[in-house]
């Protein structure tokens, strides 16, 4: 018997066994964006050859350029549309959730306890079932097919105030608040100057993680904005991928544009999103 | 993620500042009523946009609500429901989901435990495999299904040019999306890419949170690498694996995005040609946007909403049992 059984595993050196694993996983991970890339860089002939191309061509300009003069996909728009919605979605969760979670954390009044458990069951609730009704709700409202039918529903989210409130219950102790209040301070005071600049760690990971979710959504967006000329890129996507007559290179240099914005997220914020699963980070 | 820390350290009283009745004032308002305004952002919005459509959705059920003939009104009572019985696209739509869900959901946890296990070692660039195999919950399932689409294609695709290197196909290619069992994998193999590294790594947090005693206590049996996987670790992360298996079922019932795409004319919403990888969460969007009935569609989200409930309560007693209920 080897002398791996009396130690931990996180104790254990990896083997090579263990590389040649992690370098598999890597590979099978990372290969479709890969491939992504290689067809939208690709000539007609390359994508048809037998086995396809493996190695990225030299034609993603006249391609992305194809993508974006397409009549009825509005490309560029959705782009832009995409950075907004993802952007004021992130901006005001990360907004909300920190002041419900720091008044859940520091705060005392009455009820607390009680909406905070409200707050964990509403956790588990699949609101992507609530879809016809809130569509009907949108029409009440007047927004259907537009921005804001897209925007609404993901300003806040549950999964938000539970994180902040334990970040900030750790991350912010209660004398400095405390302190803070004895010298005259505002709530609103305390949370700008004192709760903000302590929880950045936090509101990187939350932002992060929501402006993926925010980008990556599909079914709302499509049922909202599809057919109208301001679509997010989710929703172009699927309109450059119908239609009699699909062209890969063209298609796929449309899917990695639209996944360009995520690839530098992970290279810039990688470390934080690895803690914010790992810290018990859940789909909301 | 614990529930223990409900109740904050208890504040000393804070003796209100200086005299004055507006400044008196304001400090009443400061601490009884901005508590409230702050968290009520949150309620609102969730009120308006998450909870009260859920409760709404059951009134749509039992109405005739259609898109196209708002004058088709009134209470149709279990109408929808009944439909709902005798609905042979609803009933290929729950078969082809739940046959995508168990070959996504369970090659998906066991890859992602194993991969756990081997992140769980003392390695060179701890950090830099961590984010490598978390790309795939990053791209977008849009974008990424397209590459499958491609990779599974019957002419000149990558799977079927790696079944014919191994003899498989020559004379006819795989049509993936024409069979049923073929478009499940297909699609399968999508889910799973997308959510293994995502799970390996909520895996390996609770991994890591074994004390490191667990293991020499055991050590005296003499268990190797792989009986320490399945007799110590699994055992000791139980709480997550079951946390992965609610998730994985609530996601997975719920399976929209890569049907969607899968498709040849992703508009459509008709999951293949013959239905033949149609999810309920795709005809629940055809029948409310495509067909115009949305109190029919609504009727389907409720049906799936039970159906969700009570397969998450089977998935929690089973991994509880498997994992040696504690």
């Amino acid at each position: 018997m080897t002398t791996y059984a009396n130690r931990a595993p996180q104790d254990t050196r990896g083997t090579w066994v263990t590389y040649l694993g992690l370098s598999l996983v890597l590979l099978f991970s990372a290969f479709p964006v890969y491939w992504m890339f290689v067809i939208s860089t690709s000539t007609d002939e390359a994508v048809a050859a037998s086995p396809p191309a493996l190695i990225p061509g030299a034609q993603f300009l006249i391609n992305a350029q194809e993508v974006f003069t397409l009549n009825e996909v509005y490309f560029a728009a959705s782009l832009i549309n995409s950075v907004l919605v993802s952007g004021v979605i992130t901006a005001a969760t990360l907004f909300f959730c920190s002041l419900a979670g720091f008044a859940f954390a520091k705060l005392r009044f009455k009820g607390r306890n009680a909406l905070m458990v409200v707050v964990i069951l509403t956790l588990t609730v699949p609101n992507q079932l609530g879809i016809v009704a809130l569509y009907i709700v949108m029409g009440k409202l007047g927004w259907n097919g537009t921005l804001l039918a897209v925007i609404a529903p993901g300003l806040v989210s549950a999964f938000g105030v539970f994180y902040m409130r334990q970040f900030i219950s750790h991350a912010v102790p209660d004398e400095l608040v405390e302190s803070a209040r004895i010298d005259g301070a505002l709530t609103l005071r305390v949370y700008w100057n004192i709760v903000l600049p302590a929880i950045r760690p936090a509101l990187a990971v939350l932002g992060l993680l929501t402006f993926v979710m925010a980008w990556n959504d599909f079914q709302w967006p499509l049922i909202q904005l599809n057919g109208t000329d301001f679509p997010t890129s989710m929703v172009a996507l699927s309109d450059l991928a119908s239609g009699n007559y699909v062209i890969y290179r063209r298609v796929l240099a449309g899917a990695f544009m639209a996944t360009v914005p995520l690839i530098v997220l992970l290279l810039i914020g990688g470390r934080q999103i690895v803690r914010g699963i790992m810290e018990g980070a859940v789909k909301s | 993620m614990s529930l223990t820390e409900l109740r904050p350290a208890s504040h000393r009283q804070v003796p209100p500042p200086g005299p004055g009745k507006t400044k008196h004032w304001l400090y009443r308002f400061d601490t009884k009523t901005i508590p409230y305004v702050f968290i009520s952002p949150f309620f609102i919005l969730f009120a308006i946009f998450g909870i009260f459509p859920l409760i709404f959705n059951g009134v749509v059920a039992l109405r005739n609500w259609r898109l196209d003939d708002p004058t088709l009104t009134g209470w149709a009572g279990f109408a929808n429901f009944e439909r709902l019985l005798t609905d042979e696209d609803f009933w290929n739509a729950l078969g082809n989901t739940f046959g995508i869900f168990i070959l996504s959901s369970v090659p998906q946890l066991l890859a992602a435990l194993i991969i756990a296990n081997l992140l769980n070692r003392r390695l060179r660039g701890t950090t830099f495999w961590r984010i490598g195999i978390l790309l795939p919950y990053l791209t977008p399932v849009v974008a990424s299904t397209l590459v499958f689409a491609i990779f599974f294609a019957r002419d000149n695709g990558l799977a079927n040019w790696f079944l014919s290197l191994v003899g498989f196909g020559q004379e006819t290619p795989l049509d993936w999306r024409a069979q049923k069992w073929s478009a499940w994998i297909a699609i399968a193999t999508m889910v799973n890419w997308k959510w293994i590294g995502y799970n390996a790594l909520l895996y390996l947090s609770a991994m890591q949170s074994i004390p490191k005693d667990v293991y020499e206590a055991a050590a005296v049996d003499g268990a190797g690498p792989w009986r320490q996987l399945w007799q110590i670790t699994v055992p000791m992360i139980q709480p997550v694996v079951v946390f992965t298996v609610i998730l994985s079922t609530i996601g997975g019932l719920q399976l929209f995005n890569e049907p969607m795409m899968f498709d040849e004319n992703p508009q459509s919403a008709s999951g293949g040609s013959d239905g033949q990888f149609q999810t309920i969460a795709q005809l629940i969007y055809k029948v409310g946007w495509k067909d115009l009935d949305l109190g029919y569609a609504a009727s389907m989200s409720w049906a799936l909403f039970l159906i969700i409930l009570v397969v998450a309560g089977i998935n929690f007693a089973l991994t509880r049992r498997i994992g040696g209920g504690r």
